[in-house]
């Protein structure tokens, strides 16, 4: 019966997905989600930025929020996650924050943990880091 | 031959695990830790004071003694550096990845400031090719003009030439946005893939030829357009945050901005859903 065991998977895969589900017809006939299908060029509302990213701002000296422009939130096998440029991979948000529903707030929202993830004593750089800094 | 199966040495990457990991094709996930205690510098960098300033002249040091010598006064908490004499070397004060204000007094070479991450730069003169290339993320202010290959692959921040700039304007570009208060040359945003160009004067041939995504905006005329770019409508949220950028930027404050031309890619060269592998398809 592998008609019936492919519908329960795309239906799976609907459920965790962020804001509203519209699949392409592409989605539906490879049965994956398609990363990116989140507006990559939208443009920050700087009326919602958070109380953190205020203070980063200012803390590094800048008048905007520079290159967490281009940080938005996205998702990785069915999960909502932002892709670190630093580490080049998604680091998905944990299940515990809820996320709003408009993409201006979500953005804000992964822009603060991305920089708090980048900045960690924890982050997967800072080992290679102490292993193979020249200077 | 070496027979790799019975090389009993590891390096010191082996050690760490990274050749041990097993490639699933599954991503191996990262979570974030919400409690992570605030903190706006990366590991390492060191800690300085934006009122604490010194000069430096370079007259007499070579461009690695000279960047050596930045790291050196960063490492000492001075937050604002003033390299007095750059005359046109080239790839100084590259790789900085610190928040610093850097101030160069006079013209740069090749490969100026490149690869920096968090500074805010200011060059009171000109700049050679490829100023600022892989920028990550901070402030560039050029003072005059620029040459070919400006902001090339610049991933994050704003790049700011307030003269005009030569040819291939933003090549590769990955993110952040660069402004130019002059002309540009021959294919501006050549194969950008994501991030913003804003040119307040004329723009030359094939502008956005072979673009991924990514938004341009020219305030004059263009020669032409490249392949697959096509105009688009100016909405309200791209004059708000043009006229945003131009203030940070310190240029165009009289600048009709509402009469600019928005140059986006056409997508019909490339589309990521019909580039989706066939394998895909059939692994289901």
């Amino acid at each position: 019966m592998p008609k019936k065991k492919s519908k329960k998977s795309s239906k799976k895969t609907a459920k965790g997905q962020l804001g509203k589900k519209k699949e392409t017809a592409r989605e539906k006939m490879i049965g994956q989600t398609i990363g990116y299908r989140y507006d990559v060029n939208l443009l920050p509302d700087y009326s919602r930025i958070t109380p953190f990213l205020k203070k980063y701002i200012e803390a590094m000296g800048w008048d905007d929020l520079n290159w967490l422009e281009d940080v938005h939130m996205g998702y990785e096998e069915d999960r909502p996650a932002v892709f670190d440029r630093n580490a080049n991979g998604w680091v998905t948000i944990p299940k515990k924050i809820k996320l709003p529903n408009n993409q201006q707030d979500r953005d804000m929202i992964a822009r603060e943990l991305l920089v708090k993830f980048q900045m960690s004593p924890n982050h997967p750089l800072v080992d290679l880091k102490k292993a193979y800094r020249k200077f | 031959m070496a027979n790799l199966k019975t090389t009993e040495k590891k390096t010191k990457a082996q050690s760490m695990g990274l050749h041990s990991e097993v490639l699933t094709g599954k991503t191996q996930q990262k979570f974030f830790n919400p409690d992570e205690a605030e903190n706006f510098y990366y590991w390492g960098t060191y800690d300085v004071d934006f009122n604490k300033r010194i000069d430096l002249d370079v007259n007499d040091l070579d461009c690695k003694e000279a960047n050596k010598k930045i790291d050196e006064l960063m490492s000492q908490g001075y937050g604002t550096i003033v390299i007095k004499n750059p005359q046109g070397k080239h790839s100084l004060g590259v790789g900085v990845l610190n928040k610093l204000n850097l101030i160069f007094e006079g013209s740069l070479g090749y490969f100026g400031v490149g690869s920096i991450d968090g500074p805010t730069v200011r060059i009171n003169g000109r700049v050679g090719w490829s100023c600022a290339e892989n920028m990550m993320a901070g402030k560039v202010v050029i003072e005059k003009n620029a040459g070919s290959c400006f902001g090339a692959a610049v991933r994050g921040g704003d790049l700011i030439c307030k003269g005009s700039v030569g040819a291939r304007t933003g090549i590769d570009q990955k993110g952040g946005t660069i402004i130019v208060g002059g002309d540009a040359g021959a294919f501006t945003g050549f194969m950008m893939q994501r991030g913003r160009i804003i040119i307040l004067g004329n723009v030359g041939i094939n502008l956005g030829d072979s673009m991924y995504d990514g938004t341009i905006y020219v305030g004059g005329k263009i020669g032409s357009f490249g392949s697959d770019a096509i105009e688009s409508p100016m909405t309200k949220s791209d004059i708000d945050w043009i006229k945003r950028k131009l203030k940070v930027a310190e240029i165009g404050e009289n600048f009709d901005v509402s009469k600019m031309t928005k140059v986006v890619a056409g997508k019909k060269l490339w589309n990521y859903d019909a580039l989706e592998p066939t394998e895909k398809k059939g692994a289901i």
